[in-house]
């Protein structure tokens, strides 16, 4: 059990107990409190993957900027408490056994596939090394630079729909 | 890092980390379905979001082609313009209708 | 012992954390002395005084009153929230001040640097993914204290925290687009040399403007006067930390504290050759500046001892006497001579950035909360930008006119 081992373990039970909350959870705040363990232990396994300019843009834009706008906006719009109705009997006592059932067929359909039994044999990296920040941006200011421009136009279409839809109406 | 500690790096196969992907993946889904305040589900699509980055990450990784990470970074671009949008409809939504149940915004269905 | 040469990373990163959240807990609490006794000064005023020669045991004693406070939690708020807020700030602010190099990474035991905990390829992005963080510290603990002016104040110094922060960030990039790295230690090697051999080649020469962004950003960043208008006493009451009480309150303090020197020793690496000396090299007398500065000091104390002291303030200020005199010597010592150069040099850029903050805090009026989301969108982000642009322009025109 070597280190890496251990905390990617951790780290994938973190964020499956984050979703879990997320989805478990009465009040908003602490669903999007959830959402930010998730994504935090996501950043952790971008790092274990070598991919360290992401974990940073994940932590500084997902969990830093989009997740405060949540949290800015459950906390305005003083988010209650969900409404909680029971699932039909029939959900409980045959759906779920089966959803698990059905999981179950398609997994082994997968393992048994030839791109499943590639990847499930342990498919390790192709190569040892992290992704440098200078690589990533060479490639996003060369080959994507259409797509960089593009994003770039879409912020911009993005900032003035949301401060036109949420100005106060004069 | 030293050269031992790189080369251990990538002892943990694919493969653990598109599971998990695919299970967030799968709870991302169930509470976009399942769940009633329209903030949660938005919170549940950025879950799915995630869970796409993650195994865009590991297949980069696999490859070992920059291309993944590019990619990932587009999407979270887009998923920040996507939010933002979002919520500032759901805010409108909110002061017209006083409520985030998202059963009562119904005003398409007749 | 073969378990120290067998393991040295994990052993000396042990022993580096653990002395660095010592200095770095008693820098904060003399912070507070050495904050009340500048702006009592401005004030006309002598500041703490009678506890401790000079006030010097005052944040002992503030410290014991925080310990032995009650601590309250106001019935409904959400617990888990208000608890873990104040954590949060704390831990974030402390995390941040692990990346941060304070002398050179040639100076090392056990082949480790000595005077960085890490030593990241990414670090000053990961210094701001830390800074972003943060906001939940305060928006957090304005909501879960269920009460109105903690929400007002929380949800106010959040916001105004997220917008200064574009600016805090854009202000840096011309910075890295002259340094070209990311990495503290590169970014401190490409201040090395000297413009007309005395001057030297810090980054504020070329980047006047982003440093005054930047220094700016990081007042408001940080929650200070004149930008502190959500947690001024006049206003909202305390703003986010209204209904904290004792040690939770404490932790919001020290998490302030902490960060303004993030930001300053921030400041100083980027801008001011962080553990680079200003004089030239051929000077080769400023090894013994530590220590003659701390002898003089020395030397300073003993005299305000024997002529302005009595009684048990006699005493202890006898100690602090001895202190640096024994300080000095030891500063002067030829093998300490070389070693204490970075270190000394850092210490005093940050403490003459943290004099600034604490000079402008007792000097400048503060903002209307109008003003500040102003002033921060429609002045500063776009100086930032403008920054931005001219520096990638001065940098590219060379290779323009060459083809």
């Amino acid at each position: 059990m070597s280190v890496p081992f251990l905390v990617f373990f951790a780290c994938a039970f973190l964020s499956v107990l984050g979703a879990v909350l997320l989805l478990v959870s009465w009040e908003p705040i602490h669903s999007a409190l959830s959402l930010i363990l998730v994504m935090m232990s996501l950043a952790v396994l971008y790092l274990l993957l070598g991919a360290e300019f992401i974990a940073a843009v994940q932590i500084i834009v997902y969990a830093g900027a989009i997740m405060v706008l949540f949290v800015f906006v459950i906390m305005l719009l003083n988010a209650g408490n969900e409404e909680r109705t029971d699932w039909s009997k029939i959900a409980k006592v045959v759906g779920l056994p089966m959803a698990f059932f059905l999981l179950l067929l398609i997994a082994r359909g997968l393992s048994r596939s030839v791109i499943g039994a590639t990847i499930a044999n342990g498919v390790g990296a192709r190569s040892n090394a992290g992704v440098s920040t200078r690589d990533l941006s060479t490639a996003l200011f060369r080959q994507y630079l259409f797509p960089f421009e593009a994003t770039s136009i879409l912020i911009l279409i993005a900032l003035l729909g949301a401060w036109i839809l949420a100005r106060k109406d004069d | 890092m030293d050269p031992g500690e790189e080369r251990r790096l990538s002892i943990i196969p694919i493969s653990y980390y598109l599971v998990l992907s695919a299970i967030l993946f799968g709870l991302g889904a169930v509470g976009v379905v399942f769940k009633r305040n329209i903030i949660t589900i938005l919170m549940s699509i950025e879950l799915m979001l995630n869970a796409v980055n993650l195994a865009f990450v590991a297949f980069a990784r696999a490859h070992g082609q920059i291309d993944g990470l590019v990619f990932v970074f587009f999407v979270i671009v887009v998923a920040a313009a996507e939010a933002a949008v979002g919520l500032a409809i759901v805010i409108m939504i909110t002061k017209n209708r006083e409520s985030l149940n998202i059963e009562r915004i119904n005003l398409l269905k007749f | 012992m073969e378990f120290i040469t067998q393991h040295p990373v994990l052993v000396v990163s042990l022993v580096k954390i653990a002395v660095l959240l010592f200095i770095v807990m008693t820098a904060l609490a003399y912070l507070t002395w050495f904050e009340r006794k500048v702006v009592a000064r401005i004030q006309s005023r002598w500041g703490p005084y009678y506890v401790g020669a000079h006030g010097l045991l005052q944040p002992l004693a503030d410290g014991l009153k925080f310990l032995f406070k009650e601590d309250m939690t106001p019935p409904t708020s959400d617990k888990f929230t208000y608890t873990i807020a104040p954590f949060l700030a704390l831990a974030l602010a402390l995390t941040a001040i692990a990346l941060i190099p304070f002398g050179p990474p040639s100076v090392q035991i056990l082949g480790q640097p000595v005077f960085m905990i890490s030593n990241l390829d990414i670090g000053l992005l990961f210094l701001f993914a830390i800074t972003s963080i943060g906001v939940y510290g305060v928006a957090l603990a304005g909501w879960s204290s269920n009460s109105k002016y903690p929400l007002l104040g929380g949800l106010r110094s959040s916001a105004q925290m997220i917008s200064y922060e574009v600016s805090l960030t854009l202000s840096v990039v011309g910075v890295l687009l002259i340094a070209g790295t990311l990495n503290f230690n590169d970014i401190i090697s490409g201040q090395s040399g000297y413009y007309l051999h005395f001057i030297p080649r810090w980054h504020v020469i070329p980047q006047l403007v982003g440093f005054l962004c930047y220094i700016t950003a990081a007042i408001a960043e940080t929650n200070r006067i004149p930008f502190d208008l959500p947690e001024a006493e006049t206003e909202l009451v305390a703003g986010f930390h209204t209904e904290y009480s004792s040690f939770k309150f404490a932790m919001f303090f020290m998490a302030e504290y902490a960060n303004m020197i993030t930001v300053s020793c921030l400041a100083t690496i980027l801008f001011f050759g962080g553990w680079l000396s200003p004089f030239p090299d051929s000077w080769t007398g400023q090894v013994f500046l530590p220590g003659a500065g701390l002898v003089l000091l020395g030397m300073y104390c003993a005299w305000d001892t024997i002529i302005n002291m009595r009684g048990i303030a006699q005493l202890q200020f006898a100690v602090v006497t001895m202190l640096c005199l024994v300080g000095g010597s030891i500063c002067l010592m030829p093998w300490v001579r070389p070693v204490i150069q970075g270190p000394f040099w850092f210490t005093t850029k940050v403490i003459a950035f943290l004099f600034f903050y604490v000079w402008t805090r007792g000097t400048l009026p503060r903002f209307r909360y109008d003003q500040l989301m102003d002033f921060g969108w429609k002045l500063l982000l776009p100086v930032s930008l403008a920054n931005l642009v001219v520096t990638s322009f001065v940098l590219v025109v060379p290779y323009l006119r060459h083809g």
